[in-house]
């Protein structure tokens, strides 16, 4: 028998009404036959709601099965009168990471689980000292977990479970709220144990990426297992995937696409290379195609911007002709570069600031940003956390007083004594990080009506705003006097999203709209906000951590590093500097790295393909033209 | 703008204060503050004085800081000495009015103000040497006793320590929704004192379910983490004596002494 082993396992939340009695029963784990070894690491996959949280209660006997058995180690965790034993056995970190740390100290919080044992003091110290080491956090002991990172503190999680010497560690959604930087952080010490101390290891992700290096995969579906198999195994099956709300690493998927337009391309291929060498090898000659590459070298400046005017005036006039804007700023659009329009209606100028200054915590958020916002621009902004993008988003909006500087909406000074800033607010939105932590009301309808009430419209003209703000995010009619509260994740969002929206404002900022939710909920919203910038023709400004979810939506991408806007450009340009961006603690799109690797291996591909629609159309093309060129024996010097 | 309040600071220093045993720092702030209400008269304000004074110096924080401790409380200060000044009866000093200043107001006055600001000063001084968990470690052992007559001293002492971890969450998290409720039209400062307070429903309601979601969320991780109360809980810092705990309740004590010695005889 494995470390944890589950017959027939089956869980049921009931939900009572108002006097008590058990009113509806939700069935969230069913039917669940599991048998994990000792050392094995294991990736649990699952759309939001798929039961994968309740399942890893059973790992570590939080929750007890309804139906059904499950064995930690050997011990059915219904027999055990001591629960708390069978969770040392099984250690579990949550998601998120301020709500499980206890102490205010960092080592002292590594010690919790030791003293909660029993164990005597000196023993305490030196597993609190190895945890410590093992996690990489050794530096970061006498500090307190408020001033960590959010990756630093998983990494503490992870240590205070260690210090208990589990023999098994459950991860549920360790990742989930922190940026790529803090991701890797994590997956690499839970990585890391793995192989050198030999701990089982249960990670449960939404990151396909973080999938590819498990010995196997579970994708639960409905309370049961739905695929199991390698990474390669259950990643070969796209569509599959797709139908259970997932999605699979961009490599993964092109070449998936490449196999479905009769490439010769395996299914299921997990990393890059493996991509690359799979799709030179069918180029045949390489010879040939760095010929090509010589000798369009110096012109790839030129081609690029041809390659994407098709792209950039296509949809810049079509979001313009939507605002009633002046003909001018449309040939300045079409003239030259999106980012080099000069007539924006937001413009920050000088911009600086700097938190608690004249103390010791003084911090210089933002260092002389100069930006001009047009109307009807789609623009991402990137950067990590503490790159100082919150502070700025909060700036356009004026929420924030910059130090110094001056920030102009439609030419006037939103700092003037006599600027109505809350009228801005209205013509400017702003959508915060989790912004379902800020519902309120009884029902859905009431809450999106708080925005526009303020602006002082009467209830019934809120309503309309309101009513039509929430079908514009796709918030279904029936549920519009439902309980907020009573919403799944993604709906929330919605409603939170309509509740700005619904103030009518002219430039939408989304402060990381998709986080904490499932691939498939993910690309909902961000369909929605696409719609909503060429519906409406506002300016949407998109915070995010995902160069993917940037590549394929924003025209214009501005990257922030320590206070600076580092690049601002249209997104294909700046991911030309992948290798610089990856200093920053950020990185271009998987996308952006197979085309320079297929490049690099003598491919005639333009690097700037931003989306896997882009890249497949390119890799195609590429191959046509090498196929052309054998053909009539141009370039064939080695065939 | 909410972010900037500090409660029960901790001012981390190498100095004897800090290294002392927090029993130690809670048993001589209770004589301290005792000794306040003992003595009467100048001189034995200023013996308070001087031992708050080398305490201070001893604790190696600077003098500026802990004063900053007081801007709290002066509101408070000015309210009690006002009227204390005009409702004591007694000789009249000046009158401004219908408003009669007598010389025993002013006198006690003077004293409110100057037990309050020694008073406000010595425990802040236990509260910036000492970190939040070795002050409830301290008064966890402390109360030990009290453990007899089935008080729940180790859970008051979690429970303390926990909201003392969260205090800057929730306020960071208040800042938030505050600023997520700005940018949809709300105005916290509108309106009076009964439409004030329903605006704030807005901010009220997402702050507690938050805060409920966070508690939830902690007991389950405490409970992952083997928590089962207090029993065969071990300590990973254990509380002990050492020397100059022993030679720092002498000297508290003598304070002590002195203090009760001038009640009796009334110096």
């Amino acid at each position: 028998m494995g470390i944890i082993k589950a017959l027939k396992l089956g869980f049921e939340y009931l939900k009572y009404d108002d006097d008590g009695n058990p009113a509806s029963s939700h069935r969230a784990v069913d039917d669940v036959n599991i048998d994990i070894e000792p050392g094995e690491f294991i990736a649990v996959l699952g759309h939001n709601g798929s039961g994968k949280s309740t399942l890893a209660k059973h790992m570590n006997a939080l929750l007890l099965p309804t139906e059904g058995t499950i064995w930690i180690d050997g011990t059915d965790t219904k027999t055990e009168p001591e629960l708390w034993k069978l969770r040392q056995k099984a250690g579990m970190v949550f998601q998120n990471p301020d709500n499980q740390i206890i102490a205010s100290v960092v080592e002292e919080d590594v010690g919790f689980g030791p003293e909660n044992l029993g164990l005597p003091t000196e023993k305490i110290w030196k597993r609190v000292d190895e945890s410590l080491k093992k996690t990489g956090m050794t530096a970061y002991r006498s500090h307190s977990p408020n001033r960590l990172s959010g990756g630093q503190k998983q990494r503490v999680a992870i240590a205070g479970v260690m210090a208990m010497r589990p023999r098994c560690i459950v991860l549920d959604e360790p990742t989930a709220m922190l940026d790529p930087v803090g991701r890797r952080e994590v997956l690499d010490a839970v990585l890391e144990l793995n192989r050198q101390e030999g701990v089982t290891v249960i990670l449960i992700t939404h990151y396909m990426e973080e999938v590819v290096r498990a010995d196997r995969v579970f994708v639960m579906d409905n309370g049961s297992v739905a695929l199991t198999g390698t990474p390669r195994e259950v990643f070969a099956q796209v569509d599959r995937l797709k139908e259970l709300r997932l999605d699979v690493p961009q490599v993964t998927l092109l070449g998936h696409e490449l196999f479905k337009a009769g490439l010769d391309v395996p299914e299921g291929i997990l990393f890059m290379d493996e991509l690359a060498d799979a799709v030179s090898s069918l180029a045949g000659s390489k010879e040939t195609a760095r010929d090509n590459n010589v000798r369009n070298g110096d012109t790839d400046t030129g081609t690029i911007p041809g390659t994407y005017s098709d792209t950039d005036t296509g949809m810049i006039p079509g979001a313009y002709s939507e605002t009633d804007l002046k003909a001018d700023t449309v040939s300045m659009a079409s003239g030259s570069e999106v980012s080099q329009q000069k007539n924006g209606i937001l413009k920050l100028s000088g911009v600086n600031y700097v938190y608690s200054p004249g103390t010791s915590f003084e911090v210089k958020a933002l260092e002389d940003i100069n930006l001009d916002i047009p109307e009807g621009q789609f623009i991402g902004i990137i950067g990590h956390t503490g790159s100082g993008k919150s502070t700025l988003i909060q700036h356009l909006n004026a929420l924030i007083r910059p130090t110094s500087g001056r920030i102009t909406y439609k030419g006037e000074d939103v700092w003037d004594d006599k600027y109505d800033r809350k009228a801005l607010r209205s013509e400017i939105g702003l959508v915060f990080q989790y912004p379902e932590h800020q519902l309120f009301e009884n029902d859905v309808l009431s809450d999106v009506c708080f925005g526009p009430m303020n602006q002082g419209l009467t209830r019934e003209e809120a309503e309309k705003e309101a009513k039509k703000a929430l079908l514009q995010v796709g918030f279904k009619e029936k549920r519009f006097l439902d309980s907020p509260f009573e919403l799944s994740g993604g709906q929330k969002k919605r409603v939170a999203i309509a509740g700005v929206l619904a103030m009518n404002p002219k430039i939408l900022i989304l402060d990381e709209p998709t986080a904490g939710l499932d691939p498939h909920g993910r690309d909902e919203i961000l369909e929605r906000i696409s719609l909503l910038h060429k519906e409406r023709g506002i300016t949407v400004i998109l915070v995010s951590h995902s160069m993917e979810d940037i590549a394929k939506y924003a025209e214009r991408l501005i990257v922030m590093n320590e206070g600076k806007v580092v690049y601002d450009d249209t997104p294909p340009r700046v991911f030309r500097h992948y290798e610089e961006l990856e200093k920053m603690g950020l990185s271009a799109p998987q996308i952006t790295y197979i085309m320079n690797t297929l490049r690099k291996k003598g491919m005639d591909v333009d690097v700037t393909a931003g989306t896997v629609e882009e890249a497949k159309k390119e890799i195609l093309s590429a191959l046509e033209r090498t196929r052309i060129h054998i053909a009539k024996g141009t370039g064939g010097d080695t065939e | 703008m909410i972010r900037d309040i500090t409660v029960g600071q901790y001012y981390p220093a190498d100095s004897v204060l800090h290294r002392l045993d927090p029993r130690t720092k809670i048993f001589g702030t209770l004589l301290f503050i005792i000794s306040l209400f003992l003595f009467h008269s100048v001189p034995g304000y200023i013996l308070a004085g001087v031992f708050l004074g080398v305490v201070i110096a001893l604790s190696k924080i600077p003098v500026k800081f802990i004063f900053k401790g007081l801007k709290a409380i002066f509101v408070i200060l000015l309210f009690t000495a006002f009227f204390n000044m005009i409702f004591t009866p007694g000789e009249v000093v000046f009158k401004v009015w219908v408003i009669k200043v007598t010389k025993e107001g002013l006198i006690l006055a003077g004293r409110m103000a100057v037990r309050l600001v020694f008073l406000v000063i010595g425990s802040s001084l236990m509260t910036l040497t000492t970190t939040p968990n070795q002050l409830t470690d301290g008064l966890e052992r402390s109360l030990r006793p009290l453990n007899k007559i089935h008080v729940p001293v180790h859970e008051i002492s979690m429970m303390m320590s926990i909201a003392l971890r969260f205090i800057p969450i929730l306020l960071e998290e208040t800042d938030k929704i505050m600023k997520a409720q700005i940018a949809r039209g709300a105005d916290f400062e509108k309106g009076n004192i009964i439409q004030k307070a329903k605006n704030m429903i807005p901010l009220l309601v997402p702050l507690f379910i938050s805060a409920f979601r966070r508690a939830n969320d902690l007991a389950m991780a405490m409970e992952a983490r083997c928590y089962h109360g207090g029993d065969q809980r071990t300590q990973m810092k254990p509380l002990k004596y050492h020397r100059r705990d022993a030679a720092a309740y002498i000297i508290i004590l003598v304070y002590f002494a002195a203090a009760v010695l001038s009640r009796v005889f009334g110096i």
